[in-house]
């Protein structure tokens, strides 16, 4: 039995070392380089990995400004608004999102969000807020913004969760405290409630980061998968996880295939840095003040 | 005799279906210190706690009666009960800092959530509050240190301060010596004395000899009922009520 | 004396406390609308044939997604097979034998980070060690993949469940002079039996909606797949291969492919819900 729990060790940390090892063709030939260029050409085997950490920044970014918002508003409802026998089945519901297949999400996103994307949501952004370069272009419907809403939709429910859990922890004296000062209830949540829980807050966005920069399907299948770095949202973009899931099977050389590999060796370490940095902020509220469950 | 500060007639209270408070009357005198004791249990705190409308605050908490603050309601269609909480303060029984706050910030919650802005206002009013709770010399230097650097006496006397910033007109304390030590009791205590030239002051305790010693009246709670209220030192001499008898002399609670 | 809070406070609180429920009415408004336009388009597309013929070649209309059906069914009990007896056994350890070890804590840290792997690392990783070498695409490797992903939370979720077992329950068994091991195997497990077995259900149910470790593991197949050692069609893997082609009649399939799958999903998570009071998955983290 120790024997199994010990495997599980060595299993992350066989896949940290095989990532490594194959990509190491590519690690040779383009070094750090390779972070910073962005040409993408399989034929002249010239292979640059930013325009995929512009997209996958970008996209994950976008989410990142819809969910937090979004999310914490509906945690403070299921927190402070909400009577409990509400509050547990809407969590409920919240988090069948997160259970929600990606590709589903792709699905919908395909073909119900992009062409409202393209005839709808972008014509009305160019024409109100067109001066800004994010929101200049032809409306495509496929692109990074909708890739970013998209993404906005599936992390919401790891904000909602985690939050709610952590605003539920904050100690009943704390409001108090401000409430027998004069203060209204929003009053309350801002100055009093969400202070105290701000570093697990923290911890839910981080985690929602980390789901964001790893997803591949819904975001492939509404990108537009196309590796160039561009200023406005309503252009394509291609993410990491996206080019290793469109062009693995396609990579004809070794050279190729590495170079995939390194993508995904990126990719697999920011995931694990953002993550480690989520259970950082989330377990430092546990051990502070009170028990909060991940 | 002044004018009453609060006047309490036919006080009920309810958690859900249990009845914890049971037809309080009494009248609070202003610049007095009014200490309510009995075992616990009995419904002190819940009581104060219908004076600043906190009570509510709790699912299925519920009143009926009448409470007049300086002459006027306080329950009551159209009166916010944010508004009561400014005018009457709390310090509650563990000391409750705000963590992320600075000593300064503090005691200058309450006055920002009020609108004051100017930071030379704030400045003084924040050193006014700190020295009449009898902290400003620990912290004068230390002000933007966090709220939770300072020790459990210091901590409670910080929730003083925050609670007089505001200048509330009765400040209620919820056994707020039950978690301090000995030395820290007894310089919140004297504190109390000081404070009660400037306020009308309400403090529940489970400890009879400190309301004997700093209380004008003490109201003795039993189930939910007030079974005494008088001048302290004629109460703790010879009370009038058999049950209250049987409290101070140490047969029960 | 006022009796109000100044109006910019008044409305302020307002404003935002509406928000708050707006909000929620939005993400629950999406929800809904998921479910309702899958189940819609799903169930005008569904049809006998969707779950007995073979895909049709491409561009002709018709045919089902048998094998993608069966395939997933395969991929999904070769995953258990891996993921579950590692996870179950590797809680079973944590719970009794791991509580304040370091040992124990390097495990769960190390289950954490596994389970924050993306999924298309999983399936590079399945790629390079069973793919590359066998030179060939097979139901094996997309197992393999997926049931590595099964693990951490197998592993996390038996030993929640052996945690809650009271200790009064264990205690009892030991003063009946029952040895440690048989206490956990014959009087421990089985009262956590419900609680894992949901968190099986749930597992399964997670790993069968994923496509991206399927996608150059298992790859693809419009026949049938034989034994282990071939490539494989799998629901997901269909969804995504029929929605973004250019075919109506694909993109029909597609659709009652997704709500199949949305449907196993949903499913276990309802049961789940109903069979445990408390909600016992959080999104993401173990």
């Amino acid at each position: 039995m120790l024997i199994v729990a010990l495997s599980v060790l060595l299993i992350t940390a066989i896949i940290a070392l095989e990532l490594y090892l194959h990509s190491h063709l590519s690690i040779e030939k383009f070094g750090w380089a390779f972070l910073s260029r962005s040409t993408w050409d399989p034929v002249m085997e010239e292979f640059g990995a930013l325009p995929f950490l512009y997209g996958t920044l970008v996209t994950s970014a976008i989410a990142l400004l819809i969910a937090i918002p979004v999310g914490l508003g509906v945690a403070i409802f299921l927190s402070e608004l909400a009577p409990r026998r509400l509050s547990d089945p809407i969590t409920f519901l919240v988090e069948l999102l997160a259970a929600i297949p990606s590709v589903i999400y792709g699905l919908i996103g395909i073909f119900v969000l992009v062409p409202w994307m393209r005839n709808v949501l972008e014509p009305i952004l160019g024409t109100t807020l067109g001066f800004l370069p994010i929101f200049q272009g032809a409306p495509y419907g496929v692109g990074m913004l909708t890739a970013g809403i998209v993404l906005a939709i599936m992390v919401v429910p790891f904000i909602v969760s985690v939050s709610r859990e952590i605003l539920l922890a904050v100690p009943r004296s704390q409001r108090e405290a401000i409430l027998s000062l004069g203060a209204t209830r929003w009053e309350m949540v801002w100055i009093a409630v969400l202070p105290y829980a701000r570093s697990g807050i923290l911890g839910s966005i981080f985690l929602a980061l980390a789901r964001a920069l790893g997803e591949t399907m819904a975001v492939t299948m509404v990108i537009g998968n196309r590796p160039e770095v561009r200023a406005s949202l309503f252009e394509p973009g291609y993410t990491m996880a996206s080019v290793i899931a469109n062009e693995f099977t396609e990579a004809t050389s070794d050279l190729y295939l590495s170079a995939l590999i390194e993508i995904g060796l990126v990719l697999f370490a920011v995931t694990i840095v953002v993550n480690a940095l989520a259970r950082l902020f989330i377990y430092s509220l546990s051990t502070k003040r009170g028990a909060v469950r991940t | 005799m002044s004018k009453p500060i609060f006047e309490i007639s036919q006080l009920h209270a309810w958690f859900g279906e249990v009845h914890v408070l049971k037809g309080i009357s009494l009248s609070v005198a202003p610049r007095e210190v009014t200490a309510l004791i009995g075992p616990s249990g009995c419904g002190k705190s819940t009581f104060i706690r219908c004076l600043n409308r906190l009570h509510e605050v709790i699912p299925g908490a519920r009143v009926a009666g009448e409470i007049r603050l300086d002459g006027g309601p306080i329950y009551g269609p159209g009166i916010d009960p944010a508004v009561i909480r400014r005018r009457v303060g709390m310090v509650f029984q563990k000391p409750n800092p705000f963590p992320t706050m600075s000593v300064y910030d503090n005691v200058a919650a309450g006055l920002r959530l009020n609108g004051m802005r100017k930071r030379n206002v704030l400045d003084e009013r924040v050193e006014r509050a700190l020295k009449q709770a009898a902290l400003w010399d620990e912290v004068k230097d230390a002000l933007h240190k966090s709220g939770m650097s300072l020790s459990g006496g210091q901590q409670q006397r910080l929730c003083i301060a925050r609670a007089l910033a505001v200048d509330p007109e009765v400040l209620l304390l919820d056994e707020p010596t039950s978690a301090l030590d000995p030395i820290a009791t007894g310089r919140i205590e004297e504190l109390l004395r000081e404070l009660r030239e400037s306020y009308t002051i309400v403090i529940v305790t489970h400890n009879m000899q400190q309301a004997a010693r700093i209380s004008d009246k003490t109201g003795f709670f039993l189930l939910g009922e007030l079974v005494e209220f008088d001048i302290t030192s004629k109460m703790f001499t010879n009370p009038k009520d058999s049950r209250t008898e049987d409290y101070i002399t140490g047969r029960f609670g | 004396m006022n009796t109000t809070i100044p109006l910019h406070r008044r409305l302020t609180n307002i404003v935002m406390l509406s928000l708050t429920g707006l909000f929620t009415l939005l993400t629950l408004g999406i929800l809904f609308f998921i479910l309702g336009y899958i189940t819609y388009h799903g169930i005008t597309a569904l049809d006998r044939d969707f779950f007995t013929k073979l895909p049709k070649p491409v561009g002709e209309a018709g045919g089902g997604m048998a094998n993608a059906i069966l395939g997933t069914i395969k991929l999904l009990a070769l995953a258990s097979l891996i993921g579950i007896p590692i996870g179950f056994f590797g809680g079973v350890y944590l719970s009794e034998y791991g509580k304040e070890t370091t040992i124990g804590f390097l495990v769960r840290f190390a289950a954490d980070l596994l389970n924050g792997f993306p999924s298309i690392v999983m399936g590079i990783f399945a790629y390079i060690l069973i793919v590359l070498p066998m030179k060939h695409f097979s139901t094996l490797a997309g197992g393999f993949a997926l049931g590595i992903m099964m693990i951490p939370i197998a592993l996390r979720s038996t030993e929640e469940f052996l945690t809650l077992v009271p200790a009064s329950i264990r205690e009892a068994a030991l003063a009946l002079g029952l040895p440690e091991w048989k206490m956990v195997t014959f009087v421990v497990i089985p009262t956590a039996f419900r609680g894992i077995m949901t968190g099986v259900m749930l597992n399964i149910a997670r790993v069968a909606g994923e496509t991206a470790p399927l996608l150059f593991t298992a790859f693809s197949n419009r026949f049938w797949s034989k034994g282990l050692l071939e490539p494989t069609a799998s629901l997901p893997v269909m969804i995504y291969t029929y929605a973004i082609a250019p075919y109506e009649d694909w993109h029909r399939q597609a659709w009652a492919a997704g709500m199949v799958l949305l449907m196993l999903v949903l499913v276990a998570n309802l049961i789940a819900r109903l069979v445990l009071h408390r909600r016992f998955f959080q999104p993401g983290a173990s």
